[in-house]
């Protein structure tokens, strides 16, 4: 297995005006292998969204390295970044953050826009990314038509539609109810599982986290913690 | 990367998205580009009526009149000798440049015809006249140059002629008018020609041969005026002056005299009335072109608002790969889309307006091409100008903030 994500020493700094900097980041260590279903937890504060944000490439670390796949991102432009982020990664939102008044295959379809697929072999993808979803007959259905754990299978379909390697998702079930959660949680388990692609999972819910296979927690900008998932013990 | 056409498609579904919005946001441009083309039809409709006026007196047109005469220390005006005749008319019709020659003589009198009287100017005019003026006829014929030869009783009548001595209506041609107690015959009638710029009715006016006029009522041998056509506006100044020397040989005016005529041109009062023109053009259309601009910051500020309002939407595009680029492609179109669609409306609503004050204010209202492509070109340009600093908004956003955004 080789190594998506590869940071060392990572550290995040916000300065604040008047002293007393913020330390989000306090030199994190972490190596997420292709294929790997990740957990991450902690609470508030901890650390844990920015360090999602930085994987992301939304945001840049003020020291440490970080290598994606091979390639050392602090090397990369900010275009190169989009193109990157466009071609290799897929974000899932807790507010789903779906276009509205526009149909799911067109929400769908918008990453391949950005990365200049021609229109047919969209619209081709994104049907499928939906049937993979589950949501083949709500194609073109508008957001405010859909229910929450629908608009969120959407925007997973989104964040696949690429291909990409990872999908970061950032408290993916926080606005959904229990079974939806759990419709959700088991795609990107099958979504992992059948095509391999690698999740890092934010989430502060333990019933969640148990969906995947490796845990990581974090605390005051350290990792505190990083197990394997035992499923007794987290959801006992 | 992602093509021009596909951030257009995109630009164009925001704005779809927001119908009213995007309709209200145009708005501002709409009235100012409107308001551009329609004061801008009424200034090019004020310029071609100067010139239809001064087209109206006649093609190239250079005017004979009689000098004024000093006996005894007092002097009458211009046109009170009787100096020209019929002859100098002819030898000018010889020139070089000079394409066609008419004498004019005037008189007020009185008409009698159909029962009905009515106060005009008789015109006593050889044929060339029609072609000098520009003066087609209505009905009927103008008369020819036999019956001018020959001194015939026959007339062409002006239309307010028509309508005073004709009010029931009907074709004049054949009936006969009485022109100080002389019958004359009615041949045909003339177009409307309208007011002149001085403000007198050409239509109110008879035209007979000038041969009649002399020999038949006047009694007389020299005429008031003589009009003059020149080949084109380049022949306008040597006629002038080859005229003026032919009959100061004519007329035997010694060097140093005064001479016993004047030669005018109109080209002098045609440049400064339609120069008048359009400058009233010039400031009509600078004030249309600042409600323009504040069509423009209105686009900017429901763009500034909208880029508020999209802040999600803009973190979403550049977590799923857009470079900033795009989004202030984006932006950028929209703004422009705005404008220009806006400028488009305007530009169907000013041309319609204009149409509708030429039809109910009888006013030449004409719209150039010009007009319509440059207000184009200025509400696109109003759109780049006024979309840049939201649309560089847009793209500079920190895309977390942007994602978090409530």
């Amino acid at each position: 297995m080789s190594a998506v994500v590869a940071v060392r020493d990572l550290r995040k700094v916000y300065p604040l005006e008047g002293g007393d900097d913020v330390v989000a980041l306090r030199g994190v260590d972490l190596t997420i292998e292709d294929g790997e279903f990740l957990a991450v937890m902690g609470p508030s504060g901890s650390g844990k969204s920015t360090f999602m944000h930085i994987v992301g490439f939304l945001d840049r670390p003020t020291s440490g390295t970080y290598r994606f796949a091979g390639h050392e991102v602090s090397t990369l432009g900010k275009d190169e970044l989009a193109d990157l982020r466009s071609r290799a990664l897929g974000f899932v939102f807790q507010a789903y953050n779906l276009l509205p008044r526009t149909t799911a295959v067109e929400n769908v379809e918008l990453p391949m826009i950005y990365a200049g697929v021609p229109a047919a072999q969209r619209r081709r993808a994104a049907l499928e990314a939906l049937d993979a979803v589950g949501l083949a007959k709500y194609a073109q259905h508008q957001p405010n038509q859909l229910s929450g754990g629908q608009q969120q299978r959407v925007a997973i379909a989104r964040s696949i539609v690429n291909q990409p390697q990872l999908i970061l998702a950032d408290e993916p079930t926080g606005a959904l109810d229990t079974a939806s959660s759990e419709d959700v949680m088991a795609l990107f388990r099958r979504l992992n599982e059948e095509r391999g692609i690698t999740v890092m999972l934010v989430t502060h819910e333990p019933d969640v986290a148990a969906h995947a296979r490796r845990l990581v927690t974090f605390r005051d900008g350290n990792i505190v913690s990083d197990a394997p998932v035992v499923k007794d013990l987290v959801t006992a | 990367m992602i093509s021009l056409m596909q951030t257009m498609r995109m630009a164009l579904a925001a704005l779809v998205r927001n119908k009213s919005r995007s309709l209200l946001t145009m708005l501002g441009v709409v009235i100012g580009v409107a308001a551009v083309i329609v004061t801008v039809a009424i200034g090019s409709g004020a310029k071609t009526s100067v010139a239809n006026q001064i087209n109206g007196l006649g093609s190239n047109l250079v005017v004979v009149l009689p000098g004024s005469v000093s006996t005894t220390g007092a002097r009458t005006g211009l046109g009170g000798a009787s100096t020209l005749t019929p002859q100098d008319g002819l030898a000018i019709a010889q020139l070089p440049g000079v394409s066609a020659v008419s004498p004019a003589v005037n008189l007020r009198t009185q008409l009698v015809a159909n029962g009905q009287n009515w106060q005009t100017t008789v015109t006593g005019v050889a044929p060339s006249y029609a072609y000098v003026r520009s003066w087609d006829v209505a009905s009927g014929r103008f008369f020819t140059q036999s019956e001018t030869d020959e001194a015939a009783k026959v007339a062409v009548l002006g239309q307010t002629v028509v309508q005073q001595l004709f009010p029931s209506g009907g074709d004049p041609v054949g009936q006969t008018v009485i022109v100080k107690g002389v019958p004359f015959t009615v041949i045909g009638t003339l177009t409307p020609k309208g007011q002149s710029g001085a403000g007198q009715d050409q239509d109110d006016t008879v035209l007979i041969p000038y041969t009649s006029a002399l020999q038949r009522i006047t009694g007389g041998t020299t005429i008031g005026t003589l009009m003059v056509s020149a080949v084109d506006q380049a022949h306008i100044d040597p006629v002038q002056s080859e005229i003026t020397a032919l009959l100061e040989q004519r007329h035997q005016i010694v060097a140093g005299q005064p001479d016993d005529f004047s030669v005018r041109n109109l080209q002098d009062i045609a440049a400064a009335a339609s120069a008048t023109a359009s400058i009233l053009g010039l400031l009509l259309a600078a004030v249309a072109a600042v409600s323009l601009v504040v069509g423009g910051i209105g686009i900017m500020n429901i763009m500034l608002v909208s880029v508020t309002e999209r802040t999600r939407e803009i973190g979403l595009r550049v977590a799923v790969g857009a470079r900033g680029a795009a989004i202030l492609r984006q932006f950028l179109i929209e703004a422009v889309v705005l404008a220009t669609g806006g400028g488009a409306i305007g530009v169907v609503l000013g041309i319609a307006g204009a149409a509708a004050i030429a039809l109910l204010a009888h006013w030449p209202a004409s719209v150039p091409p010009s007009a319509v492509a440059l207000s184009l070109a200025f509400s696109a340009a109003v759109g780049v100008f006024f979309g840049y600093w939201p649309a560089r908004k847009a793209a500079a956003l920190d895309p977390i903030r942007a994602l978090r955004f409530e």
